[in-house]
């Protein structure tokens, strides 16, 4: 309990005395450490080549009713950092429709493997993370930056990351941190095990789309970092239909010349 | 006052006509469109074949000078008329490989339109799915189509889950002039290693 007020008194603090001032400058790509970002990205595609590439191609090969589980179970994994978000969102709604997918899938859809909570008209909505709620409660997405191993974020994600690390997150909690009295069951190799298996399955759905953005970029560094701040934006937004990118403005100045 | 509710409900037949006429357009062009390159993709011609019949059906449909300058942003206000001239066939060339390129892998790219928004005269957003398969989850896809001539509507930008591939585009280029001190001849040289790969 204590770590869950601990952690909200840090996300208020964090948006109301430090972020907020510094960070907000939305519409304009800040990329304040690009030549160290690039050498970064530069790693991580040799990296995608000799290891995750290869190893998404394996888990293709898989029978697909073993991929869907796979990608079930992971699913449902995920409900336990949306939920803690949905209610920092204000989303209620959403907090008690992930929350009976959560145990419904857990229980009835064997660790989440099968998806019966949607038969029951529990449908799945969008993730959710602490990145997301500090965007939502107004923080500007900071500098972007690139990470070893884990790609494209910001400033703003990587603190929410650190939230989720520091208690956010129940499942790092019950498996990293091993401080739930109550499930003893789970080891910290379970949770990275989680982590890179969530990382190959998104490789594995998108082996196509990323070979052809590879081939077809004149600067993919640029356009990889178009994308995730594209799509951040838009959860953030909640925006699944339009973006900001529907809007005319940017269109009308071509227009009008 | 029967004469000025007739003129009114005139007024309205006519907006809804127009309008559908529009929306109309807009959504059977983005079905047709799809059609043809669905059959173009699982068809059995081979690659350079596909190629070709994309590259066909693109620059039919996309509006790819307006496409071009737009992605140029803020810098399309330097270009000489000689660069502007030169940037254009470059471009529509970059264009059309790459869009290409992106395509061709997919073999049973099967879209449904499924409704359409009309922003106004000049803009109809249609909204359309790639359905899924085994190994791809379903995709949404946005057109953003260009009505200002409704005889000959064209796409502008398609945004894919959310994400503006003509904004992706503007992003990439602003970056490759941005770290060459402002220089758009780097962005020619640029596209022309792209083309000669």
């Amino acid at each position: 309990m204590n770590r869950i007020i601990t952690t909200l008194f840090a996300i208020f603090i964090i948006q109301l005395l430090v972020v907020n001032k510094t960070l907000s400058n939305e519409g304009k790509v800040r990329d304040c450490f690009e030549k160290l970002n690039r050498a970064t990205f530069a790693l991580n595609m040799g990296l995608d080549k000799v290891i995750f590439k290869p190893i998404s191609k394996g888990y293709r090969k898989l029978p697909s009713p073993i991929r869907t589980g796979t990608g079930n179970a992971l699913n449902n994994l995920s409900n336990l950092i949306t939920i803690p978000n949905n209610i920092l969102q204000g989303d209620f709604g959403s907090a008690a429709n992930n929350s009976a997918r959560l145990l419904i899938n857990t229980t009835l859809g064997i660790a989440g493997i099968f998806d019966p909570a949607n038969s029951f008209g529990f449908e799945k909505r969008e993730k959710e993370d602490f990145g997301q709620t500090l965007g939502v409660m107004g923080v500007g997405e900071g500098c972007y930056l690139v990470l070893p191993v884990l790609g494209p974020t910001t400033i703003r994600d990587t603190v929410g990351s650190f939230v989720a690390m520091n208690g956010g997150d129940v499942w790092h909690n019950i498996t990293v941190r091993d401080d739930e009295e109550y499930v003893k069951e789970f080891k910290e190799s379970d949770y990275w095990a989680s982590r890179v298996t969530s990382g190959v399955d998104f490789r594995a759905k998108n082996l196509e789309a990323f070979d052809a953005m590879e081939k077809n970029s004149v600067d993919l560094y640029a356009t990889v970092r178009s994308l995730y701040l594209q799509d951040r934006k838009k959860k953030i937004n909640n925006s699944s239909d339009k973006t900001e990118a529907m809007d005319d403005g940017d269109w009308d100045t071509l227009e009008n010349q | 006052m029967k004469i000025l509710k007739n003129v009114i409900v005139s007024i309205l037949i006519l907006f809804f006509l127009t309008n559908t006429s529009w929306s109309k357009n807009a959504s059977e062009f983005i079905s047709s469109l799809t059609d043809d390159a669905s059959q173009v993709l699982s068809s059995k011609l081979s690659d350079d074949e596909k190629i070709i019949r994309l590259k066909e059906i693109g620059e039919k449909s996309v509006d790819i000078e307006g496409v071009g300058l737009y992605t140029l942003g803020k810098y399309r206000k330097t270009l000489t008329d000689s660069q502007k001239e030169q940037y254009k066939e470059l471009f529509k060339n970059y264009f059309l490989k790459s869009f290409s390129g992106r395509l061709v892998g997919y073999t049973d790219a099967k879209i449904t339109v499924l409704s359409e928004e009309i922003k106004n005269e000049k803009y109809t957003i249609v909204f359309s799915k790639l359905i899924g398969t085994s190994d791809r989850p379903e995709v949404k896809i946005d057109w953003r189509v260009y009505t200002k001539d409704p005889e000959n509507p064209l796409i502008r930008d398609l945004v894919i889950e959310g994400l503006s591939l003509a904004r992706t585009q503007k992003e990439e280029f602003n970056s490759i002039i941005v770290n060459n001190d402002g220089s758009i001849e780097a962005l020619f040289d640029n596209l022309n290693k792209f083309l000669e790969n």
